[in-house]
């Protein structure tokens, strides 16, 4: 009880002395900055994998071994590489190598999921391979490409708590100030904060997925759970009706 | 008219999926290539509009060898259904049959307008303009496809196989659509599929095809029916097994014709015709 009362008094104290925001906007500054640099890197590459079907086993091993590095070693090795001075751009190529495969993942599947007989269809209609990519393979493969997002920036906002450890703030700052005084409360209340955080981004991705499936059917399920009846039109009738001759 | 000339395809894999292949298609008609899996009529279909270029030989429309055409600028001439209406699902029935016009910079409230009285043409509700490819059935997203092939009035249209997924009914619908359209519109209609009966109905002429793209015959139904090439011709319209051949017998006061096989296939039209039925 006096830990969870301690920890409230913590963060209303966090709130309201307006360090949260500070903290907040450092936070959310590296994470949706190490995600866009990551969708500039990874979308291109993913769609051109996607459309032409080519280096899919490449892109599967690099992204394998791209996850597979622990990011808070890869931080620090960074540092040491760019040197002190330059450790922003060193937790920058952290995150962003943290967040490359989701995304890229997202981008080539997205479009190799789509039904090939409506890129065939696009194709045999007349639509050059731009055309294809951009009306057809890109808006069909968003949802899944949005999915990628969604993991690469949970998976970034959980790692960006770690560059406090050198000393660049964002919500980790009081979580690790916490540890070496002992301040539980103040651990704890840190630490709820960034899962509250997680959660919220969570949250939006699947309101946004949602608002996706609404605006843009892509056939892979019916948009209403019965199909409205076929309304059989005045040529149909006259064809079914038996002709007399 | 649309000219294959000593045409052979020879796919990546090694494949010879057209060998030494000779066609004129007249315009102004439907031709049906018919012909059972393997025996590359897809793939000469689509040679007609680049999406397959022949290893060797050339194919012509009105004497312009289509290899020297951009392929983009040769297909949104040439209207194309395929089996499984390969509509674009994120669009709308009007805008998917509009794709084509507002590619080449036809204005939307012009596309959408031609779009609609296409709609009329191929026999589907103007209410459903609105809808999604989805929300339709098997057959009205057929007729999505017709139309979207009409959109640019192209003078050739390919039909690959195109009712090959739509229950008997519909499909019997949609041949007799296919009919009328080309009364009305006179297309140069090349048509794929591996249904006899579809070629014999829809096809003015028919060219049967083995493996490799052999012609094994070509004709008229009736030409077909009445003097079949040889017993492999015979065999694949039915003829062999006497599905073909006709014999009358008596139900009461009406006349049924039976098959070779003791299958009933109709009633003959007694003197009057005025009982006739279906």
């Amino acid at each position: 009880m006096d830990l969870i009362g301690a920890t409230l008094a913590w963060i209303a104290g966090f709130v309201g002395s307006g360090e949260l925001w500070q903290r907040l906007g450092e936070h959310l500054t590296y994470t949706f900055g190490s995600v866009l640099i990551a969708l500039v890197i990874a979308v291109p590459i993913g769609y051109l994998i996607g459309h032409t079907g080519k280096g899919r086993e490449l892109a599967v091993g690099i992204t394998g071994a791209a996850r597979a590095l622990p990011s808070f070693g890869l931080m620090l090795l960074l540092v040491s590489l760019v040197g002190v001075v330059q450790r922003p751009i060193a937790a920058y190529a952290a995150f962003v190598i943290l967040a490359v495969p989701s995304i890229l993942a997202g981008a080539y599947s997205g479009i190799q999921a789509i039904d090939k007989t409506t890129v065939d269809a696009a194709r045999a209609i007349g639509m050059t391979e731009w055309q294809i990519l951009w009306k057809v393979e890109a808006p069909l493969g968003l949802r899944l490409l949005v999915g990628g997002i969604r993991s690469a920036t949970l998976q970034v906002v959980a790692t960006v708590t770690l560059a406090a450890y050198i000393n660049l703030g964002g919500l980790g700052y009081p979580l690790l100030q916490a540890i070496p005084l002992r301040r539980d409360e103040q651990a704890f209340g840190a630490a709820i904060i960034v899962i509250v955080l997680a959660l919220l981004l969570d949250a939006a991705f699947g309101l946004i997925g949602v608002l996706l499936d609404r605006l843009i059917p892509t056939g892979a399920a019916p948009r209403r759970p019965r199909r409205p009846r076929a309304v059989p039109t005045r040529r149909a009738r006259m064809v079914e009706a038996p002709t007399a001759s | 008219m649309i000219e294959f000339r000593e045409v052979s395809k020879r796919f990546a894999d090694g494949t010879l999926a057209v060998d030494g292949f000779s066609l004129q298609i007249p315009p102004h008609s439907t031709t049906v290539l018919v012909g059972s899996s393997g025996s590359g009529k897809t793939t000469l279909l689509r040679m007609i509009n680049r999406m397959v270029d022949p290893t060797e030989g050339t194919v012509e429309i009105d004497g312009e060898d289509i290899a020297t055409v951009e392929p983009v600028k040769l297909r949104r001439r040439i209207g194309y259904v395929m089996q499984n209406s390969g509509l674009l699902p994120h669009r709308r029935v009007i805008d998917n049959i509009a794709t084509v016009p507002r590619l080449t910079g036809v204005p939307k409230a012009a596309a959408h307008e031609r779009a609609l009285e296409l709609m009329d043409v191929v026999g589907l509700d103007r209410s459903l303009a609105r809808r999604y490819p989805n929300q339709l059935s098997g057959g009205q997203q057929q007729r999505v496809g017709v139309a979207r092939g009409l959109a640019v009035d192209p003078n050739i249209l390919l039909m690959d196989e195109p009712f090959g997924a739509v229950d008997p009914i519909v499909r019997a619908e949609l041949q007799q659509e296919v009919l009328r359209l080309q009364r009305e519109l006179g297309k140069t209609i090349v048509f794929v599929t591996h249904d006899i009966d579809e070629a014999f109905l829809l096809g003015d002429r028919i060219v049967l095809l083995e493996t490799g793209g052999r012609i094994v015959q070509t004709g008229t139904a009736e030409e077909i029916l009445a003097e079949p090439a040889n017993d492999f011709v015979a065999e694949f319209v039915g003829a062999a097994r006497g599905k073909r051949a006709l014999h009358e017998e008596r139900i009461g006061d009406r006349t049924v014709l039976v098959d070779g096989l003791g299958q009933p296939a109709g009633v003959l039209d007694s003197e009057g015709g005025s009982e006739a039925g279906g």
